[in-house]
């Protein structure tokens, strides 16, 4: 069971970066998954207070503030409007609308989690993380980092040309996802990542050109491309699925998704 | 710690330590419509509002609602009491466990989408189990609940 000292709500970025130094302190999100940990903490940092909770929208790009909620995410009329409501549909079967009002973007992303729906659409699309202390990383590059003491601030999303699907398997509805899958057309390059592997989502790009640098794509060229994205990477094996069967349904939701992002 | 914050539209306070959870203080406080189901922030039994939205009070830090607006199925009886009646009559609930954190739910989505299809009344529910009845009947009372609600609004 979590076991926490002290609560502090921080002041300032600063004050939650000097406390996050401490190896017992922890930076509190949605406190969903944290709070399934037997962690002692000795104190916990909450943002909440920071005014990282917003969606900024420019001329070309959105910025998402850590603190900024999935279900947020979801209802964000125009961030979906330009992701082809690929956000909405990772995050929609993420257990419930109450779960989803205080799970965080900022959890999500920094936790880096190998069951993430909300990392593995964010690496489809051009991201970037803003962190306190280390400026700014695109989301890619920021997935294969180890765990650090920076604070996430924003997520920043730049508004490139994008066709873009989500879709995930999983056992029943609200559980964690068998494997997760985006496919996307960004500048008119395609590409693949897939998560829940159960590993963290990986990147995988149309090396082969099998989709073309078109936006619309023929049923055959999707399943080659499922065919060659999905022996990109490696499988795991857990509870819900050996690895074996995942690398089959990677084949299958990259192909659907692919046609679905490319649908004219 | 002190908190102190606004339940069911009384100001109360409590004395809790840093990890100390909102569904606890709140059933100290005497909400015992707050059910302590799963515990790993899945089966919706423990949700209350914050500031008007619904969360899992298993899931959230007491310190959190300092200042805050809570309430819970105690502060919303009229509410509760017209819609539970449609719920009751499809015999939708056997032990009615799962009750007040459907209840609650249910309300947050009649307040948000007053006119919801059936796919978004699923939608907005799937995170409130119920592992007695089912939710056909929860469907069939909702349904019957908003049906009388337009006839109501249309004078029929």
């Amino acid at each position: 069971m979590l076991q926490i000292r002290n609560y502090v709500k921080a002041a300032s970025l600063d004050e939650a970066y000097e406390l996050n130094q401490k190896k017992s302190n922890v930076i509190i999100g949605g406190m969903h998954w944290l709070k399934m940990s037997r962690k002692n903490v000795d104190t916990a940092i909450d943002l909440s207070g920071l005014g990282l909770n917003f969606i900024r929208e420019t001329d070309d790009s959105f910025e998402i503030g850590a603190m900024t909620s999935l279900r947020q995410l979801e209802t964000h009329e125009a961030l979906n409007k330009y992701s082809c409501f690929a956000v909405r549909d990772a995050v929609k079967d993420i257990v419930g609308v109450q779960f989803r009002n205080t799970a965080t973007i900022g959890g999500s992303i920094f936790g880096r989690y190998g069951f993430s729906d909300v990392l593995t659409v964010f690496m489809a699309m051009d991201s970037y993380v803003k962190l306190y202390k280390g400026g700014i990383a695109p989301l890619r590059e920021y997935a294969l980092r180890k765990a650090d003491r920076d604070i996430v601030e924003s997520i920043i999303v730049n508004k490139k040309p994008l066709k873009i699907s989500y879709m995930a398997q999983r056992h029943a509805r609200t559980d964690f996802p068998i494997l997760t899958c985006a496919v996307s057309n960004l500048e008119g390059r395609w590409c693949a990542v897939l998560g829940a592997r159960p590993l963290k989502a990986v990147f995988i790009e149309d090396k082969e050109n099998l989709l073309g640098s078109k936006n619309t794509v023929t049923e055959e060229d999707t399943k080659k491309f499922g065919e060659y994205a999905c022996g990109q990477t490696t499988y795991g094996s857990d509870l819900r699925g050996s690895a074996d069967y995942r690398k089959q349904i990677a084949a299958v939701l990259i192909k659907r998704a692919a046609l679905s992002a490319g649908k004219e | 710690m002190k908190l102190n914050f606004l339940l069911n539209r009384k100001n109360v306070s409590a004395e809790i330590e840093a990890d100390s959870l909102l569904i606890d203080v709140l059933r100290n406080l005497g909400c015992y419509s707050v059910k302590r189901g799963c515990e790993s922030s899945n089966c919706g039994l423990c949700t209350v509002f914050l500031n008007d939205m619904p969360v899992l009070s298993c899931s959230v830090l007491a310190a959190r609602a300092e200042g805050q607006r809570v309430t819970t199925l105690e502060g919303l009886q009229g509410e509760a009491e017209d819609f539970g009646a449609f719920i009751a009559d499809q015999g939708a609930e056997q032990c009615g466990f799962c009750n007040p954190g459907f209840m609650m739910n249910a309300i947050a989505m009649f307040r948000e989408n007053p006119d919801p299809s059936d796919e978004e009344i699923l939608s907005y529910l799937s995170g409130n189990l119920c592992r007695c009845s089912g939710y056909e009947g929860q469907l069939r009372g909702i349904r019957a609940y908003l049906d009388f609600k337009k006839s109501q609004k249309e004078g029929v």
